[in-house]
């Protein structure tokens, strides 16, 4: 791939070179005359409008080839399939759109490029045709609109219904901790103002507030699947944003305010490294892994698929690695990984020495 | 017509003192309004215009080969490449000041200055603007607050970082990123004089529309051109003062104190005092201005296009009244959009739903311009000089980044791609590449005009055109895939994500197509110079153009014309038109300039 990149850069930027001198050298004979488009421009040009459209449609079909195997695979989420549709359509029609336009824009700029003696038609109205090319985006807008608004309030209608698991996402420059509500699946109030580092209270919980007694801290998502999961997210800095691209979920955190986003997991992270799609992605990319091992000498394990937190918020030097591995997995590895976890009560508030999360390796060794 | 009257007295008091016009007076501290298009041009487009694209390629370079080392990087970015390197902070740098300097300093002032400036009075029959002092403040204010701009460049901890939209926390604490520090004091006041700037700027051309139209310039006999830079100063009047009081508001959070948009904060350890700010208020008033910016950006440029495109075309331009109702439609509707950018910023879901309503409807004036264009070049003559090439090539943009707009103006469909590339692939298309295009179109169209009769090299021009229109499509259509595969705008590098490996063959090839799309840049600017000192005198109509400026002297005269300014019979668009016989109106000449009567039973267009 990259030799034919460099080959084509090198065609591309000799062709380039061969055109300017080339054109130096007109532009050196032709100097006592006129720099108006002629006949003869006119007509280079009309050839090339052409062939630009051909260079349109070419790259567009290049890159359908070549990378919309790169696009994510199949939603993790409840939603995601409905995400998908609406995508799908959507995009159907923007091709349609597209091909047909340029299309024409650029087969007019051919067909009816300059020639002396031509006479162009003078058309400057035609209220009828003005009518069909307004009603029909007014059609069609209307239909995506309807259906983009019915899709986002569904998702976005956060409620209680149906037993949703609580989590919280707390962010910060720059790594992400998550926070559950425990046994009462409720989050104990927390502000910054009790952060107490110290104590290694590092998400301000409120000790006073039983609900927190039983909230568990972690530094790597757990979610069963099957159940609702309602997030409410946090910042303590900056602004960040929570993007989870393979369940389509996304949410700004904002410091000062809880924001909310929920959706239903429906893929273990065992069925999903399972999925053709992915098991695909994943040899590609470790055959890139090993050859850039090779040709760089720096070691890079093979990667196997996980779902991601990403932070997709401008906040800082390290903004391009704030992540977070999330799980998905039964509802009794879920548990089982659950029991393995102290408590804010038992880490805290017990013993001042311990950090309030449940540090990552504990987390591997339940995994 | 008072305005007209006056200006003409003006005009002939001026000509008994022209001898008196030092170099000074006539080069820098100038009132005319030509000559204050060309500063525009050169500050705004060469200038800064050469600055921004520059740092696009450093951090497109970074993109591309993550990690490696480039003796460039060392030479232009000092300690901020230790041994070649980039470093993380002076990415985010690059990627807010070259998103800074390009939408504000290029496609606003560049570009409005340099057009609204030259072609307002020019078009409309007036001897010059309404207040040329105010112009020429408006000016020195621009350079002043370029000046700053680039000044932030070169303090100890680096410029601006938090992103051209400078959202708070992030650009209110210093102790967040190094950029946060005197970089963004700098930022922020460069801007407010930019505001203020653009604000005397807009003014003025509302002001000169209305009043100074020449005898018979009925507002629907005004060329498209005139419309576009008319709405959008207005629009620029209407939300540019949003963003000076979001600018004004930070700058009290960082300097004295205040909460606006701040609240609950810990950072390196310690609690700050903020209380009961919200950093989504600062979005609302950002975005009120930001997203009637993108019009602000793009008006001129559809206007220039029109402009051209029916000259070139040897057509009037399809739809007049449509496009003009487009235009206003356009206006209006950019400033009830600013909430699509905030789908998920944590407002009201049902705040997402009006704006997403609002932001498809103006898909629909959208729609109609960019097939009127079309139909406009149905049927025509077209001479396809290199600025009916750039309106074609603008109108193939518009189409491609406007339809991807439907993806991201959807909020259910922007969950999932809003801050990706996607959005940058879009944006660039639409609003970035588009706009230059409408910019390079209108210095091809009307060098002569600006530089007393000379014109631009055409082959130049035609190598200018197709290595740039070929490296955008190449640098941002494939941008839309690495969008869609997750890729977050503002990274430093994709190593760190296992999962975007596989995407660094596209990133590779982005930047080989950008560079040389910077290369062909190259081009245009040796034309510039080279024409502006050797250019050859063309005719004095050399488009054959129907417009009042190519009535004007070649040779540029305080108060434009000579002789009295010329009164208008007809629209702009009376190319190829004929009569009742199928002979052109005036014969042998395809088209009627305005200040020509209506000819023997000739029928006027209604518009």
């Amino acid at each position: 791939m990259t030799t034919f990149l460099t080959l084509a850069v090198l065609v591309l930027v000799a062709i380039a070179i061969w055109q300017l001198t080339k054109i130096f050298e007109l532009s050196q004979l032709k100097t006592a005359k006129h720099q108006i488009a002629t006949n003869s421009d006119n007509k280079n040009n009309g050839y090339m409008l052409f062939g630009f459209l051909i260079f349109i449609y070419g790259i567009t079909i290049f890159s359908f080839w070549k990378y919309s195997k790169f696009l994510l695979p199949e939603a993790g989420s409840a939603h995601g399939a409905e995400y998908d549709d609406l995508m799908l359509v959507s995009m159907i029609i923007i091709f349609i759109v597209q091909t047909i336009t340029q299309g024409l824009l650029h087969y007019f700029g051919y067909k009816y490029s300059g020639k002396e003696g031509q006479k162009a038609l003078f058309y400057a109205d035609n209220d009828r045709l003005e009518f069909i090319w307004t009603i029909i985006p007014v059609i069609v807008l209307a239909g995506l609109i309807l259906w983009g608004l019915y899709t986002w309030t569904n998702i976005m209608d956060v409620n209680d219904e149906d037993d949703p698991l609580i989590v919280e996402l707390y962010a910060q420059q720059f790594n992400w901790t998550a926070r559950y509500g425990g046994a009462d699946n409720v989050l104990g109030g927390a502000n910054v103002r009790m952060i107490d580092i110290d104590k290694a209270n590092v998400l301000g919980l409120d000790e006073g507030d039983t609900y927190a007694h039983d909230d568990v801290i972690v530094k790597e998502l757990h979610l069963p699947i099957g159940r609702k999961v309602n997030f409410k997210m946090r910042s303590q800095d900056v602004l960040h944003s929570a993007f989870m691209p393979h369940f389509r979920a996304q949410m700004n955190c904002v410091p000062g305010m809880i924001t909310e986003f929920s959706f239903t997991p429906i893929y273990t992270t065992e069925e999903m490294r399972a999925n053709p799609d992915v098991v695909a992605k994943v040899k590609r990319t470790n055959i890139i892994r090993a050859e850039k091992s090779v040709s760089t000498g720096e070691v890079l394990d093979p990667w196997k698929f996980d779902y991601i937190l990403l932070c997709n918020k401008i906040c800082g030097k390290s903004h391009y690695n704030m992540q977070m591995k999330i799980i998905v997995e039964t509802e009794e590895e879920y548990n089982e990984w659950m029991k393995g976890q102290s408590t804010f009560a038992e880490t805290v508030m017990q013993d001042d020495a311990s950090p309030a999360f449940n540090t990552l390796d504990s987390a591997s060794v339940e995994e | 017509m008072s305005g007209t009257a006056h200006v003409d007295d003006h005009a002939q008091d001026d000509h008994g003192h022209h001898h008196k016009e030092t170099f000074v007076t006539k080069y820098i501290f100038s009132q005319d309004h030509k000559m204050i298009a060309k500063q525009y041009l050169i500050t705004g487009v060469l200038v800064m215009g050469f600055i921004g694209i520059a740092m696009s390629l450093l951090f497109r370079m970074q993109l591309a080969w993550p990690g490696e080392s480039f003796p460039i990087f060392e030479a232009l970015l000092g300690k901020w490449a230790p041994s070649g390197v980039m470093d993380a902070d002076v990415y985010l740098a690059l990627v807010t000041m070259h998103g800074t300097i390009m939408v504000f300093f290029v496609l606003t002032a560049g570009l409005s200055g340099t057009f609204s400036n030259l072609l307002i009075p020019l078009q409309i029959g007036a001897r010059d603007m309404a207040s040329g002092f105010l112009n020429m403040v408006s000016y020195w204010m621009f350079f002043v607050s370029s000046v700053i701009m680039v000044i932030s460049l070169f303090v100890e901890a680096g410029p601006a970082a938090a992103g051209w939209t400078i959202y708070p926390p992030l650009s209110a604490l210093p102790m967040a990123q190094p950029g946060s520090g005197m970089g963004m004091t700098l930022w922020l006041v460069s801007m407010a004089i930019f505001i203020a700037s653009s604000l005397l700027g807009s003014l003025n051309y509302i002001v000169t529309v209305i009043n100074l139209r020449t005898k018979g310039m009925s507002m629907t006999r005004l060329p498209l051109s005139i419309w576009a830079f008319f709405v959008t100063a207005i629009i620029g009047v209407i939300s540019f003062p949003v963003l000076l009081a979001a600018a004004l508001l930070l700058i009290m959070d960082r300097s004295f104190g205040t909460s606006f948009f701040l609240s609950d904060i810990f950072i390196q350890g310690e609690v700050l005092h903020y209380q009961g700010g919200s950093p989504v208020l600062y979005e609302h008033l950002f975005w009120f201005l930001g997203h009637p910016e993108v019009y602000i950006v793009l008006l001129p440029a559809l206007g220039i296009t029109s402009e051209v495109m029916s000259t070139n075309a040897r057509k009037p331009i399809f739809g007049y009244r449509a496009m003009v109702a487009s235009i206003l439609a356009i206006a209006f509707l950019s400033t009830i959009v600013w909430g699509h950018h905030m789908f998920i910023s944590g407002m009201n879901p049902f705040l997402g739903s009006v704006f997403t309503f609002t932001t498809l409807l103006i898909a629909i004036p959208s729609a109609v311009k960019a097939f009127n264009y079309i139909t406009t070049l149905w049927k025509g003559n077209l001479q396809l000089n290199p600025a009916m090439l750039f309106s074609i090539g603008l109108v193939s943009t518009f189409i491609t980044g406007g339809l991807t707009g439907i993806i991201l103006g959807d909020s259910t469909l922007d969950i999932n791609v809003h801050d990706t590339y996607f959005v940058i692939a879009h944006f660039h298309l639409v609003m970035g590449i588009s706009a230059l295009y409408g910019l390079f179109a209108g210095v091809y169209h009307w060098f002569p005009k600006m530089f007393e009769g000379k014109l631009l090299n055409k082959n130049l021009g035609y190598v200018h055109f197709w290595v740039t229109a070929i490296c955008a499509y190449g640098v941002f259509f494939p941008m839309h895939f690495v969008g869609m595969a997750g890729v977050p705008r503002r990274y430093y590098e994709n190593t760190a994500f296992p999962m975007f490996d596989e995407l660094a063959d596209i990133q590779v090839l982005m930047t080989v197509f950008a560079i040389i799309a910077g290369a062909a840049q190259l081009v245009f600017v040796a034309n510039f110079l080279y024409s502006v000192f050797y250019g050859k005198v063309g005719p004095k109509n050399p488009w054959k153009s129907n417009t009042l400026e190519w009535t004007a002297e070649q040779k540029h005269v305080h108060g434009n014309w000579a002789g009295d300014i010329p009164e208008v019979h007809r629209w702009a668009y009376d190319y190829s038109k004929v009569d009742d016989n199928g002979e052109y109106i005036i014969p042998g000449q395809d088209f009627v300039p305005q200040n020509i009567p209506l000819q023997e039973g000739e029928e006027e267009m209604n518009h």
